[in-house]
């Protein structure tokens, strides 16, 4: 460890940073920061930095409120923004008990724990989001949203006015490590997806994070706003984080099987299962917001319901049909998450279930065929294709019971959670919304 | 500089890592006859003897290596605490000793300082290649005069693979010398962080790092030119 601080501590002198951003993610998902200068960065390597944890959502109670923020040096990077000479660096932290231990309500250390569990079993897992978003004019929820442009799909012309937002996005992506694989307009106007390139699921949730803000910063610049929510316009398609994952056991991916008919081997299989199986658990922690459950409807790309397929845009599960001479690139992608989530918590349960597929041999039922949304409910029923929960409401419920979440989670985690999502709904419920006012008020 | 001689062979994974990362160049044999056969043209730069290992055969060879015409030096003897015995009447032997396990950081300030002393050559501060500068007393890297910002494993990759140049690496390789540990992403780290590296290298600077297809990856230009 000395030698990655010495190289953090070097850098800062050297390059003259002034700033030093210690970053750390809060049980929603929300990014928080504490800047300190680079007199105060030994001591925050050796000691930590205290804060008080209650004034945290997720982070401890009142009566626990101490807890110490440990800046991880392998995460240094210098941002590549701001004004000429103020020059400033960031780093992930992770949270800490006054005795050095793990603190429960930390969702970086959830992962860790998680991952280590793969670990164990030799599996390292690799994650690859496709990240959605939109600009709008402005982001006051008072007035209505105003897109940027009406390109669609690919679009490339004149109209698409956010493009040079897009490319300098990239530029400054690129600059801080975080290459990209693809970025296009969506189908939505003026909705873009940047997809990320594949990485381990630690570094991948930490560039999320980065990513997130990055994409907010830039467009703050041109005096835009981007937006992350699930579904911030009604009737056309909203934004998802599908996200691609494969374990590889040391240099080679586990999910490839030369000899079966669709590349899958028995991991894949098993882990497949485990997602599909446990998918209506791991819901309410991949789509968290009321909002999540507007985009998992019929019509917009969206999943709807629990199955698998190889090419079927409305499956849970899609496996991508990959290139022969390909194998490392075998994956499956899992479409449900939006990029409102937490993605260190997420990627957590996400990798539990698969593991526990593994684990517990569960067979993987037959690819869907048809269109789903085609059938009636009683042929779905017949083949045993179950929906996704309906509401934040559903997913809570079904995740109360679930051990799988509360043993990926923590129960310190876990608890809080529900309590928390609990009392969201319970605020939601008490609204009159627009659409009874249109429906109810004439004819009532 | 001119390489270490290292015993034995193959030597101690964390000694390999150490001076890997501190910037030594080395190279490992397990005898004296092995050590003159690999011998560089203008000697050896020092020696480093495990003697915890095989006690016998290392002292032999430290004496093998003393009893020169000139006599190598600087040699840095790697011993057990059980062993610090078998050091009397041996001073003629070594110039300095760490006790093993050893913290990477004592044996770097060891061998700075006996190079110090023995004013027998410093430890290289600057890797250059082309248009990229890498300053290790600073841990700073530029290309084309302009700083590159590296994160603390970018920096060391990229170290590794430019202090030598034209070889081939395994991924398995780099992981073990440039790593050392087992991190989160397995053997897979090695090619995320290499695409990272390109990446910061920029559009002109990225095919330093060439992919050599089914082996590994390469810095610079092959040394048989293809």
């Amino acid at each position: 460890m000395e030698r990655q601080q010495d190289y953090v501590l070097r850098t800062v002198e050297e390059r003259g940073v002034r700033l030093i951003r210690l970053w750390f993610t809060d049980v929603l998902g929300q990014l928080k920061s504490v800047a300190i200068s680079p007199a105060e960065l030994e001591n925050a390597f050796e000691e930590g930095l205290h804060f008080d944890g209650s004034v945290i959502d997720g982070f401890s109670r009142v009566q626990e409120s101490d807890v110490l923020a440990k800046p991880d040096p392998n995460t240094f990077e210098i941002l590549p923004w701001g004004k000429g000479s103020e020059i400033s660096g960031r780093m992930f932290c992770d949270i800490l008990n006054h005795d050095d231990t793990p603190f429960e309500g930390d969702p970086r250390q959830v992962l860790k724990r998680n991952l280590d569990k793969a670990h164990d079993r030799g599996f390292s897992f690799m994650t690859a989001p496709e990240m959605e978003f939109f600009y709008f004019a402005e982001g006051d929820p008072s007035k209505p949203l105003v897109p940027l442009d009406s390109g669609s799909y690919f679009d490339l012309t004149t109209a698409d006015v956010a493009s040079d937002l897009r490319t300098r996005t990239l530029l400054v992506l690129e600059a801080m490590g975080i290459p990209v694989e693809y970025s296009f307009h969506e189908d939505a106007p003026s909705q873009h997806e940047i997809d990320l390139r594949y990485t381990d699921a630690l570094t991948m949730a930490d560039n999320i994070m980065t990513f997130r803000l990055i994409v907010k910063e830039i467009a703050m610049e041109q005096g835009v706003f981007a937006s992350f929510m699930p579904k911030p316009l009604a009737g056309v398609q909203g934004s998802g984080m599908h996200t691609h994952m494969s374990l590889f056991e040391g240099d080679e991916n586990a999910f490839h099987e030369p000899g079966d008919p669709v590349g899958l081997s028995k991991v894949a299989r098993g882990f497949i299962a485990g997602l599909l199986h446990h998918a209506p658990e791991i819901t309410a922690v991949t789509n968290q917001l009321v909002n999540s459950y507007k985009r998992l409807v019929s019509g917009y790309e969206a999943p709807v319901y629990i199955t698998w397929a190889r090419n079927n845009q409305s499956s849970l599960v899609r496996v991508p049909v990959t290139k022969r001479g390909k194998q490392s690139s075998t994956r499956i992608e899992y479409r449900a998450p939006d990029p409102a989530c937490n993605p260190y918590l997420a990627y957590s349960v996400m990798l539990a279930a698969g593991l526990k597929g593994i684990e517990g041999g569960y067979e993987l039922p037959p690819e869907a065929a048809a269109n789903v949304f085609e059938l009636t409910p009683e042929q779905r029923a017949a083949e045993g294709i179950r929906p996704l929960p309906q509401s934040l409401s559903e997913s809570l419920d079904v995740m109360e019971n679930s051990e799988l979440v509360a043993e990926a989670l923590g129960e310190h985690i876990f608890e809080w959670f529900l309590r928390n999502k609990r009392a969201e709904w319970t605020d939601y419920k008490a609204q009159v919304t627009q659409f009874e006012l249109d429906r109810y008020l004439p004819a009532w | 500089m001119e390489p270490i001689l290292i015993f034995p062979d193959p030597p101690p994974p964390e000694l390999a890592q150490a001076l890997d990362l501190s910037g030594y160049p080395w190279k490992a044999a397990s005898d004296e006859l092995a050590a003159s056969r690999i011998e560089p043209e203008n000697g050896w730069g020092g020696a480093i003897i495990c003697a915890y290992l095989d006690p016998e055969r290392a002292f032999a060879l430290c004496r093998a290596l003393r009893k020169r015409d000139v006599p190598l030096e600087p040699l840095l003897l790697l011993v057990s605490g059980t062993q610090l015995g078998d050091l009397e009447l041996r001073d003629d032997l070594y110039d300095d000793f760490c006790l093993a396990p050893f913290h990477p950081r004592e044996l770097e300030a060891r061998l700075k300082h006996l190079y110090w002393n023995t004013g027998a050559g410093v430890r290289p501060e600057l890797v250059e290649y082309g248009e990229l500068v890498l300053n290790l007393e600073t841990y700073q890297a530029a290309i084309g005069g302009a700083p590159l910002d590296l994160t603390y494993m970018e920096y060391e990759l990229l170290k590794f693979l430019s202090s030598n140049p034209g070889k081939v690496f395994t991924r398995e390789t780099l992981l073990s010398r440039v790593w050392g540990y087992e991190y989160y992403g397995g053997a897979r780290t090695v090619d995320v962080h290499i695409r990272r590296l390109r990446a910061k290298l920029g559009e002109h600077h990225a095919n330093l790092i060439q992919t050599v297809r089914s082996v590994g990856y390469r810095f610079g230009q092959s040394r048989w030119g293809s």
